[in-house]
Parts: structure tokens; sequence; C-alpha cells
């Protein structure tokens, strides 16, 4: 070993070697990424405030202040801190090694504050009213701009770290064989966010050399080019997130890989195919022809579906095996009703993979669908669709690890840890009647980014169904919900992690039941079969009929959602 | 595969597809534009201070999306096939035809050309669904559709169109 054995800890649980500068920039990053939670929460309150319109708390202005606030926080910056931990994590931590150049690490760190305070500094003055996407010509203080570069900067630094980190472990022999599945995935959301964040360079330094009235960028070509870093950007979320379901699998039901090749695959499918995918948000735009859109934007994105597809499968399926290697054999659904789900690790995964494939994955592919996506752009149905796929996906998972990361890396109890049992379903719950109320009142056309669809004041009256209040209501209800669950994971987690009890150097169960999530004590993974021929044997075997029946009702989900959509497209006037 | 194969069978035999003809255009001009579609088939009559155009079937429409305002107010009609122009004089709009929910984005500089045939008479809104600044929310156009052979005589003398209502 090159470096110091000082430099480590051992970790007294999994007895892994954790870096102590990895140890520190995940806290760092995780503690950032938990602020800008709870800024971008206090802003989903308020903007949710003000879209019921029984209730209409901001003015025109503060809403769509807000709604900026509430848009960068958490997509951006929550999002990507917390992926930064993740990046040290699935790299120093799991391959044992140290993280290359600690110091570039922390000067990363500080940029990424650094343009995240410019930009909520422009924000919350209103120097930057132009929601999260600053659609161009459509101006915000050059600070705005600024801030976004710099802090991509930083996380472009962080991506090369983390490739550096890789090549570091590889050379140093800190692991044997391939890297496992996890840190594969955590390279697949790494590679796409070098991708991502290029094209965030190519974009935002255009347009701030604009917004100083250096040069001039193009409206469509703005479109084009953000949405390049707009989607993508959620598929390093999706990539993240479907590492931490393996991770997740395997820490709280011993879950197995069915089949590394196929996982690994279609994370490379990921990588191939997103970028196109971001083309989806062009289908109705007027710089575009038919057939690039459809080639383009459509079959790519299929294959890119076909993963997230794959991995909807294989994540449950391996839940299934899992279980039923360690005994859980009984029915088809035996395994399911006897899975851990009072450990909020599990349950987080469950409802992050049932919400985000059930509510995100149909929704988003019907409404990327060419010509569906006339009766779908730019209506509630979007942030239904991305509410489900972000939040309750991605952010779910996210949770779903924090109870994991507060005793294994911060070595701290769960406080409330009764109440963390019960966060994942609150925040789930809420979710979904959030984004199905979403998705179905924008079917009635109710405009997504819209102060006031009672349009008092405008110059034509407008009258939406009285369903239309009933399902914002409903929605409003459900988002209340989902910020109560937001509110607890802020609480449990700001609480464990700086005046919570230590974890001593009992590990006992006896010592650790109750105030961590089990799957730390019972270490579900080591009760697996261990041989490779064991193994083998139970894969042949390995039919997940559970999963299978699963399956089958989101393909008639999905069938019924799909061509209810090319009816209700068939009922407009013909146009085109 | 039924993904696959919906898309380009919707082209051939759906009637509702984004396609259209694409052109750029300058903002100014397409202003030009309007005011001459205006010009040429406007009722005299104002509606919410918006000028009324009447154009006959067949004819290219143009309708402009600006910082908080669709001009001008259109009136058609049921079943005639017109090819509606849509574009930008500022910033990007959205086009959100109520109570249909038929969505087109609007874009500065680019003229978004598309075919329509209203299939059912009445009166229609028409709200911007891209943000647009803060007076995003106010801005509503208006459609009419009149019923097959109210319009008949105007559409005889489209410049001197008196409006059906």
């Amino acid at each position: 070993m090159n470096a110091a054995d000082s430099a480590f800890r051992v970790c007294p649980t999994t007895g892994l070697k954790v870096h102590k500068d990895a140890d520190a920039l995940i806290k760092a990053n995780a503690v950032v990424a938990t602020v800008a939670l709870l800024v971008g929460g206090i802003a989903a309150i308020l903007v949710l405030l003000t879209r019921w319109q029984a209730v209409h708390l901001l003015s025109d202005v503060m809403f769509y202040r807000w709604l900026t606030i509430h848009g960068m926080n958490m997509l951006i910056f929550f999002i990507l801190f917390f992926e930064m931990a993740v990046l040290y994590f699935a790299s120093a931590v799991l391959l044992n090694c140290r993280v290359a150049g600690p110091k570039f690490a922390w000067a990363a760190f500080v940029l990424m504050v650094a343009g995240a305070g410019l930009v909520e500094w422009t924000t919350f003055t209103g120097r930057a009213d132009v929601l999260f996407t600053s659609y161009v010509p459509l101006r915000a203080h050059p600070a705005f701009y600024l801030g976004v570069i710099l802090f991509a900067v930083g996380a472009i630094i962080v991506t090369t770290i983390f490739f550096s980190t890789l090549v570091i472990a590889k050379r140093e022999r800190t692991y044997t064989g391939s890297v496992p599945l996890v840190t594969f995935g955590a390279i697949t959301a790494a590679i796409i966010a070098a991708i991502t964040l290029l094209h965030g360079a190519a974009i935002y330094i255009p347009t701030f050399l604009w917004s100083v009235g250096v040069m001039n960028v193009d409206p469509q070509i703005y479109r084009l080019v953000w949405w390049g870093l707009g989607h993508s950007s959620q598929q390093i979320n999706v990539a993240a997130m479907v590492s931490i379901w393996y991770l997740l699998g395997a820490l709280t039901a011993g879950a197995v890989v069915l089949n590394e090749k196929i996982s690994r695959t279609a994370f490379v499918l990921y990588i191939l195919f997103i970028s196109m995918a971001s083309a989806h948000h062009l289908l109705v735009d007027p710089g575009f022809g038919p057939s690039w859109k459809i080639v383009n934007t459509s079959y790519f994105m299929y294959m890119a579906v076909l993963a997230s597809m794959l991995h909807g499968f294989t994540v449950p399926a391996g839940i299934e095996m899992g279980m039923r290697l360690r005994g859980f054999t009984e029915g088809i659904f035996g395994w399911l009703r006897r899975a851990p789900w009072g450990d909020p690790g599990f349950s987080a995964l469950c409802l992050s993979v049932v919400v985000f494939g059930f509510v995100g994955g149909i929704t988003g592919v019907t409404f990327g669908t060419e010509q569906i996506n006339i009766i779908a752009h730019n209506t509630l149905r979007i942030p239904g669709h991305f509410h489900a796929t972000v939040v309750s996906g991605t952010a779910m998972a996210f949770m779903g690890i924090t109870y994991y990361v507060i005793p294994l890396i911060f070595r701290k109890k769960v406080a409330f840890y009764g109440m963390a049992r019960w966060q994942p379903y609150v925040f789930a719950i809420g979710m979904l009647i959030f984004s199905l109320s979403m998705t179905f009142v924008g079917t009635f056309g109710v405009p997504r980014r819209h102060y006031d669809i009672s349009f008092a004041g405008a110059p034509f009256g407008v009258e939406f169904s009285p369903a239309t209040d009933l399902m914002m209501g409903l929605m409003a209800i459900g988002g209340l919900i989902a910020a109560l669950g937001g509110g607890m994971y802020i609480l449990i987690t700001v609480w464990s992690v700086f005046f919570g009890a230590p974890l001593g150097a009992d590990c006992t169960d006896k010592a650790l039941r109750g105030s961590v999530p089990p799957g730390v004590y019972a270490r579900p993974f080591m009760e697996l079969p261990k041989t490779e021929v064991e193994l083998k044997e139970h894969g042949r075997l390995g039919v997940a009929p559970g999963t299978m029946v699963l399956v089958f009702v989101f393909l008639v989900a999905f069938v019924v959602y799909y061509f209810a959509n090319w009816k209700l497209l068939s009922d407009t006037w013909q146009i085109g | 595969m039924i993904l696959f194969a919906m898309m380009p069978l919707w082209h051939l035999r759906g009637g509702q597809n984004p396609s259209g003809t694409r052109a750029r255009v300058e903002p100014s001009a397409y202003v030009a534009r309007v005011q001459q579609f205006v010009r040429d088939y406007g009722t005299g009559a104002t509606d919410g201070g918006i000028p009324v155009v009447a154009p006959p079937a067949g004819a290219d429409i143009y309708l402009l999306g600006a910082q908080f305002q669709w001009t001008p107010v259109l009136q058609l009609e049921q079943g005639a096939e017109y090819t509606l122009h849509l574009s930008s004089l500022d910033v990007n709009h959205g086009f959100n035809l109520f109570p249909f929910n038929v969505n087109f984005q609007v874009v500065p500089g680019y003229d978004y050309g598309l075919r329509v045939i209203p299939t059912e008479a009445g009166s229609y809104s028409i709200l911007c669904n891209e943000f647009c600044g803060i007076g995003h929310h106010l801005m509503v156009g208006r459609v009419i559709v009149n019923p097959v052979g109210t319009a008949s005589a105007p559409e005889a003398s489209p410049a001197a169109a008196g409006g059906g209502q």
C-alpha cells in the first residue's frame, strides 16, 4: 500500500478500509445537498400553495421566482451534490483506495459551492426570474450564468478525480477481478455527466457572453443544446439511482445480480443513446423535421428505455432470487411478503422502483412519442412525469441509501429510527398522489409553470373543467404529504449527523437493533450460498416467477395508457 | 415494437402530426407579415382590444406571440383547411389550444406552418404554456370557429369579410 495507513480507518461493520479524505468529502457534499434540499423544499411548499387556486399564496413575481429557486435547488444542487458523494463512495470506499488529488477534490467542492452561491444570490434578489430552463432570449444577470458555469466546472473536476481514483485502485491492486456492478453504474453516471457537462459548457458559456452583450445565441439552438444538458443530466440521476438500487438490494435483502453482463450492457445503453433522447423535448418545435424527430429522439430513446426496463426487471428479480436463496421460497409472492418492509432502505428501494417504473416510465415513454407530445408538451403532465422519476425515483433511492450512509460513513445511529421506518411510505404516497393528479390535470390542458389558471385580468376568460379544481386540490394535498415526508428526512439526517449518538465499537445485533436499519447488522448478503457452483445451480433454476407477474402487470398498464393517449389525440382538430 | 411502428403509421394515416413547414424568419419580418394579414382579412372589429381577422378557407393564417398577447383574434370556418403560422416577436411562447389541449412551441426567429382543420365549431382560447415573463399567465388569445354555412357569404369576397357572429 502506497498511502500511509494513518490516512485510512477500517470500517468495523463491513471491514472496508475508508480513506479519511473520501470520508470527509462524502460528508461535506452530503451536508450541502441536504441544505439545498431544505431550500428547494421550502420553495416547493410555497409554489404548491400558490398553484392550489383556493390558497393562491404568492404574488405572480414571487411565484416565478420561487419556482426558479425550487428547480435549481432540487434538480441541480441537491441531486448533483449528492451524486458527487456517490462518486466518492463508489470509487474510494467500495474499491478500498485513496482519493486521487484530494486538494483538487476540495477545490472542486469550493467551486461548486461558489457557483451555487452565485445562482442563489441572483435568483433570490430577483436578478434571474428565468425559471430553471432560462430559455434565451429571456435574460438573467450574467452572474447567474457564471454561477452555473463554475458549478459545472467543479462537477467536471470531480468526475475527473473519480476516474483517476479508479486508475489508482487498479494500479495499487486494491480490488480483484472487474469493478463491482455498483461502481460500474457510477462509471456510467460519471461518463454521462462528462457528456452532459460539456453540453452545459457549450451552451452556458455562449449564453454568458450573450448576457454581457458580446455575442448572439439562436433560441432554437439554445433549446437543442440546453436539452443536451437538461435531459442527459437526468440520465446521470437514473444511472446513480439504479446503482443505488443494486446496492440497497444487496444490503437490505441480500439481492443477487442475476446476470452481470445484462446489467452492465444496460448501463452501456444509457451512455450510447441518452443524448439523442434529449431531443424529445423538441418534438413540437419548429426547428426540426419529422424524420429527425422520430429517429433521433424516440427510436434512440427506446434503447435507453429498454435499458431501464432491463434494470427494472433485474433489480426486483435479483431481490426475489436473493430471498429465495436465503430460504423464503413459499408460493409466488412469499419472498415479497417476508421481505424487510420495516427497513427504510428496503421500502425506499421498492417504492422507488415501482413509482419510477409505473408512473414515471409509462408517462415518459408515452409523452416521448412524436404525435402524443402534441397533447402533453408543457402541460402539467410533464412535471407529473418528472416528479415521479426524479423525486419518487431518484430522490427516494437517495433517501433510502442515506439510512445506510449514516451508520456506515458517519458512524452515527439513525435518530428517530421509528420515524425513519415510516418516512419512505409517507414521502412516496404523497408523491404518488401528487404526480398522478398532476398528470391527470395536465390531460385537460392545464399549463405547467403558470401562476393563475383562473386567468383573472386576462383579455379572455378561460374556464377549465371543474374536475381540474378537484385534481389541483388533490395535487396540493399529495404535495404537502410529500413535503412532510421530506421534512422528516431532513430532520432525521440532520439530527443524526450533528446530534446523533455515535455507533460504539459493539456491532452486534443487540447493540444496534432499533437504532439502525437491520441490513447494517444482519448483513443478509453474507447468508447467501458462497460457492460459484451453488450460485450457478440456483441461477439456472433461476426463474423469478413473482417478478414475472409484476412485469406482466406493468406491461398491461403501459399498453392501456399508451393507446388511451392515441385515442385522446385523435379527438382533437386535424393538424400538421 | 409497437412503439417503433406507431409514429410513422400515424404520419400516414393519422390526422395529428407535428411536422408542418419550417422556416427561419426575422421577428420584424414576421410582424410585418402579421400586419399585412390583419389588413387583408381584418373585420375592422376588435375583441378584448385585439383586432379580429376572418380569413377565407385555404388561407395562410399568421399568429404572433408577443409578451403578453396573441395577435390577432381568429374567426375560422368549421371543416375548412388553413395553414397556421406561428412565431414570436421576443421570447419563447407556447401555443396551447384550449380546451383541446393541442400544444406547439413558438420560437422567435422560426416560422412554424401547420395545416389545420377545425373539426368542431365553438369558441376556443389560446393559452401560453411556455414561461415568457411575469405577465405569462395573462397571455390568452381567442379563436372562434363558425359552424358550416354561416360564414359562406363572406367567404365569397374575403377582403370584405364582415365576420359571421
